[in-house]
């Protein structure tokens, strides 16, 4: 039998603003442990929750984004629950009214779009992080830097059908995220996590098959494979005439396989119940509508942008854009060094495959702004040539140094002096004397051969157009 | 007079015209607290090189003449709920024993910015959970008018120090009459505030939306200036409210005729004391004889306060008290072997018989299946209940009742029928479910030689109204001016 896979998520992306969501603590990753906690985010006794209002506003932003209704009035309840990076045992989340609901994002598969329906986009806690001994200790420890930043949770409705569609709508929910400057989404620092729920049911069948839920997925690479796996898990049950369990599981990335965590019958009860130590927030429609008319730029205005003010061809645009990062990236490059053209291309290949490969955000990679646009005017200036430059970046993915610190210590610099050039140019039609008479007698092709043998001897360093023009003076002379 | 007889007002007066200094003061409380502590036990923590640094450096304040507040130099009891950065904090519980937090409630820092003298921290229910002040982990306070009996609970020790004298003012907690039955059973003064009207900043949490930290003082007036000191806004708590806040003191010695002030007849039914029932009704002709205007109204749904306010503060309180799991502070069991292991023999551990049922009974209505049976059931009584008192206020100005159905009862009389103790609290549970404020003052003694409260109850932020009655009534009588045979 054909089976058709069923799948929803529970997106959660860190809020990027500079103080927690109920207290004055700093978010910047990366602190030594326990460094940004206060008695608020420790949850000692006597201590209140105060809701920042930054927090409101980016949920609201990214609610509005996601064609949500939103709800006037707001509320925190809370989810309780035992664990020791939770240090008050409860999250101050949001069950009984979500700030959006009933919204909607347009995904593109294959030129084709669609619509993933968002259930609700609502406001959150983080908690901590625990720290288990990796070679048997006897003690656990918690870091609490994180507990207490704000966390968006984006849950959809069970309308993604193949693992492509889960791509589309994680890369295209990612994008959107970064647009709208209310989280930088970096899944190496855990603050862009997936959860999938996911059902198999015969084809053509309209009753949802029993679902389970997969969690701690903290990249999209991650997410997908676990969906494949999961589907792959599911069709051989039931295939075989066996049963899906309703059950929590959790991916493990070392077999590449899920696990149960917990079934149904163990599901936690979070006894959900409003939080008394915050009031309702008042989300007046003019404060909606300021914020709607206040988006920043999002990805199809830019990328106009970009066409109208780089003259970038329309491909190259669309590229750059589908990332705020990159686009952002871009930009960067322009201001130090403005070649459009050969910035966007260098993004669009070498650049991208890194990000990819390491899924990591622009930032994070070691070659700024600053090292690309100094390669791209040394290019531009003839002095490297445009193949020593992946040579170049490659040094500079590796060390983070500046290029033209590389090209002086690894002597890469082109010969563009036309003495030393003629004296390997005379010296390789000495060598082939069969092929300048070729060359004379028109045989065209000679000539790539021959610039070939020049740049071999000049470890590619010889300018090409000079080593062509001097080929042709001496072979003619 | 003794130094510590004196009030807060008076001592403040004597401190201005340098006729005793702080020190002075601070000294006899601490004398005083030599002799009666023995008997009532009323404290956990005697701060008394921290309150003998606090009085000299009022003196200083006092000689400058500069930045004096009616509280710069008065000791004041502190009840253990209330977070103090140099004093141990343990909310009578062996989970919190020796608790020292890093920060200071607000109106620990508003009292310090004025000047007070901590003499320490008063014993209580642990959690302030409890009617009589015996679930404290440490200690049995004992009531200064009959030491068989119990000071009311849950501020019992702030309630029992004033009443003896060990201190000149002092701060509770009300949840569900914690402030106003110990005030009634020790006749003294003691006020819940409005909801929202004192930041609860610091006060460790009970029943979040039914708990507020209100004065215990030994008359009307030190009641209203504490008011000034510790109510008002505070943007550390979302649930305080930004409204200005009267001049208390102003509202003590206003005229009270014309003032309709509501009986209702649900609390004159079964349970009471006869003995009880006559004092409230005397002192309500007396406040009739000032001119104030008696209207029997009803509060129809008194009745299921009790049950409604056990599952709103339970609920609450079962999830509030959820991070005291010896993971992060506080006791924590040793040689456990699991992490689940050490949440549950440090809970069972740590906390007690009534703390640990209450925790239970929260966590069950809260639970799938009973959430919509009893806590969104009890949400919907409570807004039944506030009703009841916002169709009063279209026909009174204020509403008397009694504090509790008996005065105090004997030590270990009710330890065991946790129903009738939960009983005494039915005239004071109303008003913390509608966010109303409520003042016990002295009303007389029953033969016994027991003290009954006089409970008046006023609308949200009205505590200006409350405290004119309760002046005027207090000028009229002596029974504030006795005091206990210790």
């Amino acid at each position: 039998m054909e089976y058709e896979p069923v799948m929803g998520m529970e997106v959660h992306a860190e809020l990027k603003t500079k103080s927690k969501v109920f207290c004055g603590c700093s978010t910047t990753f990366g602190a030594a442990p326990n460094t940004q906690v206060c008695p608020i985010c420790l949850g000692m006794p006597g201590v209140l929750p105060v809701l920042n209002k930054t927090a409101l506003e980016y949920t609201i932003r990214t609610a509005i984004a996601l064609n949500c209704r939103i709800s006037e009035y707001t509320c925190f309840d809370r989810k309780n629950y035992y664990y020791p990076d939770l240090p008050k045992n409860y999250q101050i989340s949001q069950n009984y009214t979500c700030l959006g609901y009933n919204g909607w994002l347009e995904i593109n598969l294959d030129g084709e779009k669609r619509r993933v329906g968002i259930n609700n986009v609502h406001l959150e806690e983080d908690a901590g992080k625990n720290l288990h001994p990796e070679h048997g200790g006897e003690e656990s420890l918690v870091d609490l830097n994180r507990a207490g930043i704000g966390l968006m949770e984006i849950v959809s409705e069970p309308d993604m059908r193949s693992p492509g569609e889960a791509l589309a709508y994680m890369t295209t929910l990612k994008n959107l995220l970064q647009y709208l400057e209310v989280s930088d989404c970096k899944m190496q620092e855990g603050k862009l996590r997936f959860e999938v729920n996911i059902s198999l049911r015969p084809m053509g069948s309209e009753k949802l098959g029993t679902r389970a839920e997969i969690k701690n997925l903290n990249s999209i690479k991650v997410a997908i494979k676990c969906i494949e796996y999961e589907i792959k898990r599911q069709r051989e049950i039931l295939s075989s005439g066996g049963k899906v369990e309703q059950e929590t599981r959790l991916w493990d990335e070392a077999t590449g396989t899920t696990r149960a965590m917990r079934t149904k019958e163990f599901a936690q009860d979070y006894r959900y119940f409003p939080e008394p130590d915050l009031v309702e927030a008042y989300i007046s429609k003019e404060w909606q509508e300021e914020i709607g008319k206040n988006l920043p730029e999002l990805k199809d205005i830019r990328r106009t942008r970009f066409i109208e003010q780089y003259g970038l061809p329309e491909y190259d645009a669309a590229i750059l854009t589908s990332s705020k990062p990159v686009a952002s990236y871009f930009e960067e490059c322009l201001k130090i060094y403005n070649n459009p053209k050969t910035t966007s291309n260098w993004i669009m290949t070498e650049l991208l495959r890194e990000l990819n490969n390491r899924e990591i955000e622009p930032d994070e990679c070691p070659v700024s702004p600053r090292h690309l646009a100094a390669m791209v005017q040394m290019i531009d200036n003839n002095i490297i040539s445009g193949k020593i430059g992946k040579q170049v970046f490659a040094e500079m993915l590796e060390s983070g140094k500046m290029p033209e610190d590389i090209v002086r210590e690894k002597g890469l610099a082109q010969i563009t002096d036309t003495g030393e050039i003629e004296r390997v140019v005379e010296n390789v039609l000495s060598e082939n004397p069969e092929a300048a008479e070729g060359i004379r007698a028109g045989r065209e092709k000679a000539m790539a051969f021959l610039v070939g043998q020049v740049m071999k001897k000049t470890k590619g360093k010889a300018n090409p157009q000079l080593v062509n023009k001097i080929l042709r003076e001496k072979i003619h002379s | 007079m003794e130094a510590y007889e004196l009030t807060g007002a008076q001592a403040s007066e004597k401190l201005r015209r340098k006729e005793i200094s702080s020190r002075e003061l601070t000294k006899a409380i601490l004398n005083r607290l030599k002799s009666v502590e023995p008997q009532i036990e009323a404290y956990l923590t005697i701060s008394e090189d921290l309150a003998m640094k606090q009085a000299e450096e009022a003196d200083i304040r006092l000689t400058s003449g500069m930045d004096i507040t009616p509280f710069t130099g008065i000791p004041i009891a502190i009840k253990d709920i209330i977070c103090t950065r140099d004093i141990p904090t343990t909310c009578a519980s062996q989970i919190l024993k020796n608790f020292l937090p890093p920060y200071d409630a607000t109106v620990i820092e508003r009292l310090r910015h004025a000047g007070a003298v901590f003499i320490g921290k008063t014993n209580m229910d642990e959690f302030a959970m409890g009617s009589s002040t015996e679930n404290s982990a440490f200690k049995i306070t004992r009531n200064p008018w009959d030491k068989e009996r119990i000071p009311g609970g849950s501020s019992g020790g702030s309630a029992a120090a004033i009443a003896a004298d060990a201190a000149i003012v002092a701060l509770g907690s009300d949840t569900g009459g914690s402030i106003r039955a110990p005030a009634s059973y020790c006749s003294v003064v003691g006020l819940k505030p409005t909801y929202g009207r004192v930041s609860r900043y610091g006060l460790i949490a009970y029943g979040s939306s039914l708990d507020q930290i209100g004065p215990i003082t030994k008359d009307v007036m030190d009641c209203a200036l504490l008011m000034n000191t510790i109510a008002g806004y505070d943007p550390r708590d979302s649930t305080s409210v930004n409204s200005p806040v009267p001049d208390y003191s102003c509202a003590c010695g206003r005229d009270v005729k014309g003032l309709r002030i509501g009986v209702p007849k649900e609390y004159f039914l079964e349970g009471i004391d006869p003995e009880v029932e006559n004092l409230i009704r005397a002192a309500i002709a007396q406040m009739e004889s000032l001119g104030a205007i008696p209207v029997e109204i009803s509060l129809p749904h008194t009745e299921y306060a009790i049950p409604c306010y056990y599952i709103c503060a339970m609920a609450e309180a079962s999830s509030n008290l959820a991070r005291y799991d010896g993971a992060h502070y506080g006791y924590r069991a040793r040689g456990t072997d699991n992490i689940i292991d050490m949440y549950s023999r440090t809970r069972a551990d740590g906390f007690g018989i009534e703390v640990k049922g209450r925790i239970m009974l929260g966590t069950y209505v809260l639970s799938a299946g009973y959430y919509d049976a009893y806590y969104l059931k009890a949400l919907k009584v409570r807004t039944l209940i506030k009703r009841d008192f916002e169709k009063a206020w279209e026909k009174v100005d204020l509403i008397a009742t009694p504090v509790a159905p008996t005065p105090a009862f004997r030590i270990g009389e009710k330890t065991t029928d946790p129903i009738t103790m939960y009983l005494s609290d039915i005239y004071t549970i109303s008003l913390n479910l509608a966010g109303m404020c409520g003042i016990s003052i002295p009303c007389g003694f029953t033969s016994a030689g027991l003290p009954v409260g006089l409970q008046l109850i006023a609308d949200i932020f009205k505590e200006d109204t409350l405290l004119t009655a309760a002046y005027a009534y207090e000028q009229s009588t002596e029974h504030h001016k006795r005091k206990p045979p210790l």
